[in-house]
């Protein structure tokens, strides 16, 4: 509750958590309307420099002209990699040879690569400097509590700092104590798969290809990074993690080699890798009185798809941009009605994508002779049919209909 | 009642039916959700035409700065607290004393600043204040003599300034839609919000104007689209319709 006699400080808007999605909302929002917002994000993480991180994202073409929009890409470009071309098979650990069921050679538009991979320490380091730059209220503080008004939400910082805002936007994780405050359920379930990621280095280039493969105990992908460097993610059953995680350096890289081949000669690792379990968890809804959920917070799929980051960039363009239009017109920034079209917009491309990432790993993740056939026939058939991995490839990018954000341009 | 209403152009049967349902004003969900889903559209209008008189940027949220304005029959202030947001110095007066106070406790929740009084426009032209903006949005419907009423709109607006005015026009249309449709059938407003014979039509509006002194140099009608459940401008002045004069 709010003690009484301490008048509140006053802010536009307030970001619980300041990662990848917090900032870039946080940045997005600073160009709205004439940057007259004050755009206050609160993270205890940011008392400390980012951890160094060796997780990296693969950003769909949208992604990437969003980062751009925003002054962010060209601190970040450096150490990104573009996506050229990707191959997905379907086999069997010890299979010598693996038939490519799918390809993806492309760009989207003239020379414009359909994702690109980036660090995410580096996307962190260069939206916390353009955050500072463009003028961001960055606090070393956690969200403790709030009280939704009439016309107003109130909300206590841990240092018993009161602040009002029109809205509160959920940026904090999936576990996002915002949500649970806000009294949101979700629906959750386990995969019994966590998510293995390291960075290995390879003797030659990998000219800008990534691989799939989707093996039986789940999905191992590789993702060219700069120079002679992939990084790998690398979902496997819980039951063998331990024993996988407690190998050590020469034996954890034979079981990478028998999932990455030798096409690029010897392989050494980079960094030991992590494990983190993998979840299926989804809002049931988006939206609450003055508050709006966005990224992980909404929703977390698997990992197979590469398409975490992805949909929670969708997000932030299409939340930032009814938010610049509401400012342009002097309207209640929290507004019930802007918040369910933004919850209309994101419900069904989420739902969408993550029934496909579910799908996807149920159909693969086994060993089932009669799905391996079923499979082995759906993914040669997409392969076939060009128009249809034009829009496979389109999807990743953005269309005419896009926010301005997913197409670079600036709110 | 406490309302002084001699000497003036209020009907008090019309703002007692008002009082009723100002305390909902703001719940966009609530018996005022069609004036919330019209708001939009209204406030495009104006500032969009106010960027055009005075050469002002639209998408900077600022549109407004440093103009005068006040809203005539504010209601909840559903107009003044965006308009006041946009950079206006904006008064709005009620006759209705819920209404201004249901306005007043809003702005201080909000921290939106806005003046707020229960006056009626004749007593603000007869103590000399002038804007820059005069609005009178959904109001000429519901005063007794339309005549006068808009001859003190027009003597508020200072020179160079702006008249906005809005109301519904006296068509079949508008009574298919506006009081049979929207307060009978949908129940979007409570049913007698609206009587068919005070509505007024655009010629009549533009011709009161004109013996105020001031010329209409837009007009816009506004529709209702059932599938997007939005409201937007349209060259068809049936039902909705809105004038700005100079």
């Amino acid at each position: 509750m709010i003690p009484p006699g301490q008048s509140p400080e006053r802010a536009a808007i307030v970001i619980g958590g300041g990662g990848l999605a917090g900032l870039t909302l946080a940045l997005a929002l600073r160009q709205a309307a004439g940057g007259r917002l004050k755009v206050v994000v609160c993270d205890p993480a940011f008392a400390t420099p980012p951890r160094p991180d060796d997780r990296a994202f693969a950003l769909a073409a949208g992604g990437k002209r969003m980062f751009e929009a925003l002054g962010v890409w060209d601190r970040v470009a450096p150490q990104a990699e573009p996506i050229r071309d990707m191959v997905i098979t379907d086999s069997r650990l010890n299979d010598p040879v693996r038939p490519v069921f799918l390809t993806f050679a492309g760009e989207v538009d003239d020379g414009e690569p359909f994702a690109s991979m980036a660090p995410q320490g580096a996307l962190i380091r260069a939206l916390r400097e353009e955050a500072e730059r463009v003028g961001v209220d960055m606090r070393a503080v956690a969200i403790k509590d709030f009280v939704t008004g009439p016309a107003r939400i109130t909300i206590t910082l841990s240092d018993d700092t009161l602040m009002d805002a029109q809205l509160l936007c959920a940026c904090d994780g999936g576990p996002s104590p915002i949500r649970r405050m806000a009294k949101i359920d979700v629906v959750r379930w386990s995969y019994d798969q966590s998510g293995i990621v390291t960075t290995i280095a390879h003797e030659r280039p990998h000219h800008g290809r990534a691989e799939e493969h989707f093996l039986p105990s789940g999905p191992f992908a590789t993702l060219p990074l700069p120079g002679n460097e992939s990084s790998i993610v690398w979902s496997e059953r819980n039951e063998n993690i331990d024993a996988l995680l407690s190998l050590d350096d020469e034996d954890l890289l034979a079981e990478i080699e028998k999932r990455f081949g030798l096409k690029l000669g010897r392989l050494t690792m980079k960094a030991r890798p992590k494990a983190w379990p993998l979840n299926f968890q989804m809002a049931r809804r988006f939206v609450a009185p003055r508050v709006a959920l966005v990224g992980d917070s909404a929703h977390v799929i698997h990992p197979i798809a590469g398409q975490g980051l992805n949909l929670g960039l969708e997000d932030i363009a299409v939340l930032a941009e009814l938010i610049a239009e509401q400012a342009a017109l002097g309207l209640d920034l929290g507004d019930i009605d802007m918040l369910e079209t933004y919850e209309r917009a994101r419900r069904t491309p989420t739902v969408a994508m993550a029934a496909v990432t579910d799908g996807l790993n149920r159909l693969f993740s086994n060993d089932n002779p009669a799905l391996r056939a079923l499979r082995d026939f759906g993914l040669g058939l997409v392969d076939r049919l060009p128009s249809l991995k034009n829009r496979f490839i389109q999807e990743a990018a953005a269309s005419a209909q896009s926010p301005r954000l997913l197409r670079g341009l600036p709110l | 009642m406490t309302t002084e209403t001699q000497g003036t152009t209020i009907d008090p049967a019309e703002v007692a039916r008002f009082e009723k349902i100002a305390r909902t004003w703001w719940d966009a969900k609530g018996p005022m959700k069609t004036l919330h889903k019209f708001n939009p559209v209204r406030l495009a209008y104006i500032r969009d035409q106010v960027a055009d008189h005075w050469n002002r940027d639209t998408r900077d949220g600022n549109t407004l700065a440093g103009l005068s304005l006040v809203d005539v029959g504010c209601g909840g202030g559903l107009l003044c607290e965006p308009l006041a947001r946009l950079g206006a110095t904006v008064t709005g007066i009620d006759p209705a004393p819920t209404n201004v106070e249901v306005a007043k406790l809003h702005c201080a929740e909000s921290g939106v600043p806005v003046t707020y009084r229960q006056a009626t426009i004749e007593q603000l032209v007869a103590e000399g204040q002038s804007f820059d903006i005069v609005l009178a949005m959904e109001v000429v419907e519901h005063v007794a003599d339309v005549d006068a009423f808009v001859r003190a709109c027009t003597a508020a607006v200072k020179p160079g300034g702006l008249l906005f005015m809005a109301t519904l026009n006296r068509t079949m249309k508008a009574f298919a839609l506006a009081i049979v449709g929207a307060e009978y059938i949908l129940g979007w407003l409570p049913k007698g919000t609206h009587q068919w014979d005070k509505f007024v039509t655009p010629k009549e509006l533009a011709d009161a104007i004109a013996r105020g002194g001031l010329e209409v140099f837009d007009e816009k009608g506004v529709v209702y689209n059932p599938l997007s459940d939005k409201w937007s401008l349209s060259r068809d002045r049936d039902v909705n319709y809105m004038v700005v004069a100079k």
